[in-house]
């Protein structure tokens, strides 16, 4: 039986997804990147044939997107994450117009046409704040584990402003607020705040359509999900694992394209 | 770069100009702007230096990071125009290539290009101690009009008395008028290369048309710069005659706008030529080709003319004609989509980009990107980043049919 596989090696994590001719989900693998990019991706995509039970030898074509994608071994070629979100996040939702895709250092919102193909797209200038960085830098200062900092926001009592959409500024405002003893809970919304206001403003330049997808790491953050439904007046939808959306429309190009 | 058989004469004539500038012990030397009336200068037997050009030298040699560094380090900010940080540490460290540029006896600055040139020339007269004189050229909201050319022509009435006084010899008119028609010419033969870039596949790419500017810049107004036009306009002609293209492949034909990014002109080159995609036409070195849009004949007045042609490029432009004038070169040039440089030095090239990105789609239907960049400083250029955005423009762009 034939195979397909993406691996997208991100700036902070890597992710393999494996496929199978009928475009079903086989296993993926989600790990982190490292200082080693090109293992990264070797090790992901292992992890998710051990999952499946398979042998490299099952697949036959593997493709790669992220940052490392000219430096994953296994892959016959690559594409952009633009390209691949789009087409990951068409997959599971066929009427999507808007994709909204935060990742370790970009942040990108993608308008997308027919069979999820990229019309128009605009991602963060040279700066990354309001990434998936950002929010890690800020759980760093908060002490408090990345995967609970929306559970604590969606209890925030007091509201609070970080101003600054600069990671090394916003980082010392966090620092400040802690010392005028904030609660962590109010700190993680306004965190949450900040990156939504940025995001939002990606996601106009680009047009809002009817409906929206967030994808990436960040998707994983309800609160930062929340509020920045509300700032683009529509419900955002995200997938049921938003970090694999790239490594799937990776192996769902795989599947589609000859090899070279 | 595209070989072409031209480019050993560029390099001999611009070798010549410098080692001149640097051993002339009759002719002065004046330090000008890039889009400043240098014909003026030529007329004079006066040797115009470019440091706009100097420092681009550095950029693409790699030497423009220890140079900034320098300036900034006397105090010069890191958000001012990286051009003029480059030419304050050339200057203070007598670094860069050829250990630095001739002094100047004189400067000359011409606002069409940047309103900010302004101060970074008031430093060298400072520094130098030497007169500087300043072209105020407005800036065209909506187009040219004839206030403004009068406006502008009564200060070239002073610049012939500022360089008759300076020289102590009456100006030469009957002189200016030959450079005038040399400069014409030059600028006649650059703009027909350029738009042999129509063709398709294109014969001359953007990447070209900035290695072979220097002389369109620098020496416009002498019969050298005519005669090595002349000779590259034959070889790019006979190219487009032969439908060779400047890259192997060619599946994708994108403007570029905005300054080259100097210190990554080769691995861009590479990158564009994997990805099948040619810059064809560039608003930037078209602005050199404008100037023959305004050709002298008996009936003219020279002096309104060169007004006109100082005063009408692009970087001089209010925004509908900024628009109008990508959305046609779109269209004449057969594009398949478009690239803006968002260039932290240059603000008055950058302003307002993503209105005119907007814009520029919704009429031509083609995709446009933003690419943050320098044109000089490698320090706030990321290669990951800006690829990525490139190549997701590349995917989204149909291929030419």
């Amino acid at each position: 039986m034939s195979y397909y596989a993406g691996i997208d090696v991100g700036s902070l994590t890597a992710e393999a997804v494996l496929i199978d001719k009928d475009r079903n989900i086989a296993a993926y693998a989600i790990l982190p990147t490292g200082n080693n990019s090109q293992k990264a991706g070797t090790d992901a995509f292992r992890t998710a044939l051990g999952q499946a039970g398979l042998a490299e030898a099952d697949v036959s074509r593997v493709f790669s997107t992220g940052y490392s994608r000219a430096r994953v071994l296994q892959a016959e070629d690559s594409k952009t994450e633009i390209a691949c979100h789009a087409k990951g996040a068409f997959y599971f939702f066929p009427h999507v117009g808007t994709i909204i895709d935060i990742g370790g250092q970009d942040s990108k919102a993608i308008l997308v046409g027919k069979e999820g193909r990229v019309i128009n797209f605009a991602m963060n200038d040279k700066c990354a704040a309001g990434t998936g960085r950002f929010l890690e830098v800020m759980a760093g200062a908060l002490d408090v584990p990345l995967d609970k900092m929306d559970d604590l926001a969606l209890g925030s009592k007091e509201e609070l402003t970080i101003s600054s959409t600069c990671t090394v500024f916003a980082e010392s405002e966090v620092v400040s607020l802690i010392s005028q003893g904030k609660a962590p809970a109010d700190i993680c919304l306004a965190v949450s705040r900040a990156i939504a206001r940025r995001t939002a403003g990606l996601v106009t330049r680009v047009g809002v359509a009817d409906s929206l997808v967030m994808t990436g790491g960040v998707a994983k953050n309800r609160a930062v999900v929340k509020i920045l439904s509300k700032d683009v007046g529509h419900l955002i939808k995200v997938p049921k694992e938003p970090q694999i959306i790239g490594a799937l429309g990776a192996a769902l190009f795989a599947r589609e394209e000859n090899g070279r | 770069m595209t070989e072409f058989k031209a480019f050993s004469k560029m390099k001999e004539l611009m070798t010549n100009y410098y080692i001149e500038a640097k051993t002339t012990k009759e002719k002065p030397i004046a330090w000008i702007t890039s889009g400043a009336p240098v014909e003026f200068l030529f007329a004079m037997d006066i040797i115009p230096i470019y440091p706009e050009n100097y420092a681009a030298m550095c950029a693409a040699n790699h030497q423009s990071i220890e140079l900034m560094e320098a300036a900034e380090a006397a105090g010069f900010s890191q958000d001012i125009c990286a051009y003029a940080r480059t030419d304050f540490g050339a200057a203070m460290t007598q670094g860069g290539p050829a250990g630095g540029l001739p002094p100047p006896h004189f400067l000359l600055c011409s606002t069409n290009i940047c309103k900010t040139v302004i101060k970074w020339y008031e430093v060298l007269a400072r520094n130098y101690n030497v007169p500087l004189f300043i072209v105020d050229t407005p800036f065209l909201h909506n187009g040219l009009t004839k206030d403004l050319i009068d406006y502008t022509v009564t200060q070239f009435i002073a610049l012939e008395s500022f360089l008759g006084n300076f020289l102590g010899r009456p100006f030469d008119r009957d002189r200016l008028t030959k450079v005038l028609s040399l400069s014409r010419e030059a600028a006649d033969y650059w703009k027909k290369i350029l738009y042999l870039g129509k063709t398709i596949p294109s014969p001359f790419n953007s990447l070209d048309s900035f290695i072979h500017l220097g002389p369109i810049v620098t020496l416009r107004g002498t019969r050298e710069c005519v005669d090595y036009y002349k000779l590259l306009y034959e070889e790019v002609a006979e190219r487009a005659q032969k439908k060779i293209g400047s890259i192997s492949e060619e599946r994708y034909r994108v403007l570029w706008d905005n300054l080259p990014i100097w210190f990554k002109m080769r691995r861009l080159e590479r990158f564009f030529e994997e990805k099948k995609c040619t810059l064809v036409v560039t608003t930037y070195a078209n602005s050199w080709g404008g100037l023959s849009n305004f050709q002298a004949n008996e009936m003219s007045d020279p002096y309104e003319l060169f007004a006109a042609s100082y005063l009408n490029v692009y970087i001089n432009w209010g925004f509908e004609n900024r628009i109008k004038y990508l959305s046609q070169l779109i269209d004449d040039f057969s594009l398949t989509g478009f690239i803006m440089h968002s260039n932290r030095s240059c603000k008055p090239y950058s302003v307002g980009m993503y209105c005119l990105q907007g814009e520029v789609s919704k009429l031509t239907g083609k995709p446009g990107v933003i690419i943050e960049a320098d044109q000089n400083d490698p320090r706030v250029y990321s290669d990951a980043q800006v690829e990525t955005r490139l190549e997701a423009f590349i995917e989204s762009m149909e291929p030419v049919s």
